[in-house]
């Protein structure tokens, strides 16, 4: 049964999603960051599609439990995608946007496959177990591209500055999220992961909004500063 | 075994990913000069924000009407004092020599919460300038 907690929560997470499409939309940078859209827009018809399972079976449902990982699952690997954007702004300048979508698509593949193999090599061969593994082994996934990714921002002195944001947003939401699937695996018991998760989804609408509604787009910092300890 | 791998890299991963996105916070906050009517509203001296005045300026801000949008700015910026705070407290006896990085990291924090509220308060000056003329 759920709590007046767990539907402010639900509710803030489809606000934070709402709001942060609605104010790409009107930044016009459809052209620009359209993965972005595309995730919020996902993210919108998820929850959408959460809330009208959670009224019909109730949140203990095989179904809401089914329905909740699965599309975890896809919207990370929407997540993908907005990545593979953000590799292809930082790499544009050097012609190989290609190479890093067949490689990323190829990571994906490997990552699924992987999953599914440690979970058939186990004795209980859950598909829900598949689903929780895949989730967190897709965010670790994640993680380590956004570190790369970040990596080569580094290297290559990237200095626009809503993409050093978003790019860093990324990774704390990735971690958080790949971190606490782990942790879930440890201690699935624990009752903090229904307000965890949802809290955790809360980060990336609610910086991006931040990062388009306040930093311009042509806004400039130096990597060296954000490295670097403040003098 | 490999839930638990998984977990500490995440962890690591996102002190570094966090501490790095807050210092592009701070970073973009030092090109700001703070105006003057915000250093006497604020009693700040002319040598710069001490870190001393953070929790003051936390205070400040929240009096202040939110023009929209920055009021994740201003939580994400404290919970990154806090951070620091708690190294200060851990590594302060263990290593002295990090002592002066963390007074920086921690001057850098108070100075961007220190523009924030100049933002506030130019914005409120702004809306009260456009009232008195209708």
């Amino acid at each position: 049964m759920l709590g007046p907690v767990d539907y402010a929560l639900l509710f803030a997470g489809f606000a934070a999603h709402v709001c942060a499409f609605v104010c790409l939309l009107k930044k016009r940078i459809i052209t620009q960051h359209f993965t972005l859209i595309l995730y919020l827009g996902f993210s919108i018809a998820v929850g959408i599609g959460r809330c009208s399972i959670l009224k019909t079976a109730g949140f203990t449902s095989p179904a809401y439990l089914y329905f909740y990982y699965y599309s975890d699952a896809l919207t990370t690997i929407c997540l993908y995608f907005v990545l593979m954007t953000l590799y292809a702004h930082v790499f544009s300048e050097m012609g190989v946007s290609k190479h890093v979508r067949g490689g990323a698509m190829l990571l994906l593949a490997g990552t699924a496959g992987i999953s599914y193999y440690m979970v058939a090599a186990s004795s209980d061969r859950l598909v829900t177990h598949f689903v929780v593994e895949l989730g967190q082994n897709l965010y670790f996934v994640g993680v380590l591209l956004t570190y790369l990714l970040w990596g080569a921002m580094v290297k290559l002195r990237e200095n626009r500055t809503r993409l050093v944001q978003i790019v860093l947003s990324m990774g704390v939401y990735l971690s958080l999220f790949a971190g606490a699937y782990a942790l879930g695996n440890l201690y699935p018991e624990l009752p903090v992961w229904r307000y965890l998760y949802p809290l955790i989804n809360l980060w990336l609408p609610v910086s991006w909004t931040y990062t388009f509604l306040k930093v311009p787009d042509d806004a400039r910092i130096a990597t060296a500063r954000v490295l670097a300890p403040n003098r | 075994m490999i839930a638990a791998l998984i977990f500490a890299i995440s962890i690591m991963t996102l002190l570094q990913f966090f501490v790095s996105y807050s210092r592009s916070l701070i970073a973009e906050a030092q090109g700001h000069e703070l105006s003057e009517q915000a250093r006497e509203i604020c009693g700040l001296s002319e040598n710069g924000v001490t870190v001393g005045q953070f929790k003051r300026l936390q205070q400040l801000i929240a009096l202040c009407p939110d023009p929209g949008g920055d009021g994740f700015e201003v939580r994400a910026i404290a919970l990154y004092f806090r951070m620091v705070c708690l190294v200060h407290t851990v590594l302060s006896w263990a290593i002295p020599s990090a002592a002066p990085w963390i007074e920086a990291e921690r001057g850098g924090c108070a100075y961007a919460a220190a523009v924030v509220l100049d933002r506030r308060i130019a914005y409120n000056r702004m809306l009260m300038a456009q009232q008195a003329n209708h």
